[in-house]
């Protein structure tokens, strides 16, 4: 004779699998019957918010995000270690792959480096051109970010209005050196081609219909309802945790903290022209957009004030050993030749040493640390791109906000995962 | 611009070993066991104020007696100037403190160097490959690293075919 079971009074038990069976009991309420749990939530490398192959896993309870893990590298293409087999001029190509929205200001950043290891001073033209080439580039990046920051948002018109003077600003640049994306404009000891009287034209023609079109844009979302319930308050970081985090650019600044390169340590022509940083006070997303456009008109006023003041005289040094002699002498002459050969199988050779450069790109510090063995490739280069850096604060930002505002807390740092991943 | 490096030097007496300056920036070289504390007090004390973490970075040196050494690249937001610490690190006790209770944002910079170049952070909240894949096999920014070859890829496991022809 059998005993019969007792009944019991747990309120779970093991199947046959040894995974424990809960059951619930409906005296209990909803508490018991409902089961809660956090949520792991994957999302990317395919997104269309993520601009390019950002994957981040999010932990979730309900919609609230308690915790982002951002997994980078997608787009590693080991740009530090091919560095270290090329010439110096060769890696100005690569550095055209960081950033690939704004190669302009890569280029710009790249060849101060080479050139502040070099001790080479280039002419004041060139200081002139390239700081309008790097402004320029500036009001391209940022109505970069701007229509793709309102498209993910949901407000699509503003892509259209941002890349209709984004098209003027890279045909333009087409005009300049024959690249759309990938330019390689600037070289050590200068910049490759000049500004010609037809492109000057151009940009005043620009310059002159551009402060209309901003206003266009802030009225587009200055008072549109979704675009502020959507930035205003989304991302906060305050000044104290925005410095810790070694956040720079427009991203740094909505918070307050006043660190923009161009003022900090002028290079170029910035010292020459007069300009404002603007200064966010909330550090949200809102006062990004608002420093962001704000960065825009001043940069204007920068390459208009250049425009100006744009003395006459060569784009570019012409040294042996660092540039390259001018292609019509080449076909004529003898010594020219040998030079070229020489500079394009040996290159550039800089003293022994090690630097760092640092320079204000559209989205922060970009800055390159070139240790050089005296030999004509770098012996070790480092690129310190904001994008990678400012992914670093991304858990810190994302925390505690809805998983809708994840795409808006993406695109607050305006990051490019070309620059990110390298 | 950069402070006056005596100042530094009187200051850690001990734990500098070396001040340098060239291309008008100041390389402080700091023992490695003291880097995190060197740090802190370059950034509390006013007159230094670094509060302002540029970059990490690493460089190998294969034939030196310590191979490797680490970069911090300090800025001061409000007196404008710069710093690069420097700390040697050898290949045999391949570690070195981390500085992240001084700058949160020295996580991911450490994090790269790790990847990268294979010097460990001690006490480095979250110390994982950051652009490389988890099973990647060595360290590419060192020197000895193959820059010819297949390499890892030559090890990569083949997705199973369908059996028999495919119509």
């Amino acid at each position: 004779m059998t005993d019969a079971p007792t009944p019991t009074t747990k309120r779970s038990s093991t199947d046959e699998f040894g995974v424990i069976q809960h059951v619930p009991d409906p005296n209990d309420g909803d508490a018991a019957v409902l089961r809660t749990e956090e949520l792991l939530l994957n999302m990317g490398p395919q997104h269309p918010s993520t601009h390019g192959v950002l994957r981040v896993v999010l932990d979730l309870e309900g919609e609230r995000i308690l915790k982002a893990t951002p997994h980078l590298g997608y787009l590693h293409r080991g740009t530090e270690k091919l560095a270290e087999g090329k010439t110096y001029q060769q890696i100005v190509t690569l550095t055209d792959r960081l950033d690939y929205v704004c190669a302009m200001t890569n280029n710009f950043a790249y060849v101060r480096a080479v050139e502040k290891l070099l001790g080479v001073k280039v002419p004041p033209r060139a200081e002139y051109v390239r700081t309008i080439v790097a402004e320029l580039q500036r009001i391209s990046g940022h109505l970069f970010w701007l229509g793709t920051q309102a498209l993910d948002i949901g407000a699509m018109t503003v892509f259209f209005y941002t890349f209709r003077e984004r098209e003027i600003l890279i045909e333009l640049f087409e005009k300049l050196c024959g690249a759309r994306l990938t330019y390689s404009y600037y070289t050590v000891g200068g910049v490759s081609d000049d500004l010609t009287p037809e492109i000057i034209a151009a940009l005043r023609a620009f310059l002159k219909a551009f402060p209309d079109k901003i206003v266009e844009y802030n009225t587009l979302l200055e008072t549109n309802r979704i675009w502020l319930a959507r930035t205003k308050g989304v991302a906060v970081i305050s000044a104290e945790d925005a410095v810790s985090y070694s956040l720079t650019g427009p991203t740094l600044r909505g918070s307050g903290v006043n660190y923009d390169v161009r003022k900090a340590e002028p290079y170029a022509a910035y010292a020459d022209v007069e300009w404002e940083v603007p200064l966010g006070k909330n550090g949200d997303t809102y006062d990004r957009y608002y420093i962001r456009l704000e960065e825009i008109r001043q940069s204007a006023r920068i390459v208009s004030q250049c425009l100006d003041k744009l003395p006459d005289g060569p784009v570019s040094i012409d040294v042996p050993g660092i540039t390259f002699p001018a292609k019509d002498r080449v076909m004529v002459d003898m010594e020219s030749l040998i030079h070229h050969f020489k500079m394009a199988c040996e290159g550039i050779r800089p003293p022994k040493g090690e630097i760092y450069c640092a320079t204000e790109a559209p989205k922060g510090e970009l800055g390159f640390y070139i240790n050089s063995d005296g030999g004509n490739h770098p012996y070790r280069l480092k690129i310190r791109s904001p994008s990678f850096v400012h992914l670093g604060a991304f858990d810190h930002m994302a925390r505690g906000y809805l998983i809708a505002d994840i795409v808006t807390i993406f695109g607050t740092y305006d990051v490019v995962m070309g620059e990110c991943d390298r | 611009m950069h402070p006056p490096a005596q100042s530094i030097r009187e200051r850690f007496p001990d734990a500098v070993t070396g001040v340098k300056e060239a291309f008008g920036e100041l390389t402080v070289s700091v023992r490695k066991d003291r880097i995190v504390e060197v740090c802190r007090a370059l950034r509390d004390d006013p007159a230094w104020a670094f509060n302002f973490l540029s970059d990490v970075s690493s460089v190998d040196y294969p034939d030196a007696e310590e191979r490797f050494e680490v970069n911090y690249h300090l800025y001061s937001i409000d007196k404008c100037h710069r710093v690069r610490l420097k700390a040697r690190v050898s290949e045999d006790d391949c570690r070195i403190e981390s500085v992240t209770s001084v700058w949160a944002g020295a996580n991911f910079m450490e994090r790269e160097v790790y990847d990268l170049m294979g010097i460990e952070f001690v006490n480095h909240p979250d110390l994982r490959r950051i652009l490389l894949t988890d099973d990647f096999d060595g360290f590419p920014l060192r020197k000895d690293y193959p820059t010819e070859g297949r390499g890892w890829r030559n090890t990569f496991e083949f997705l199973p075919t369908t059996e028999g022809p495919v119509s």
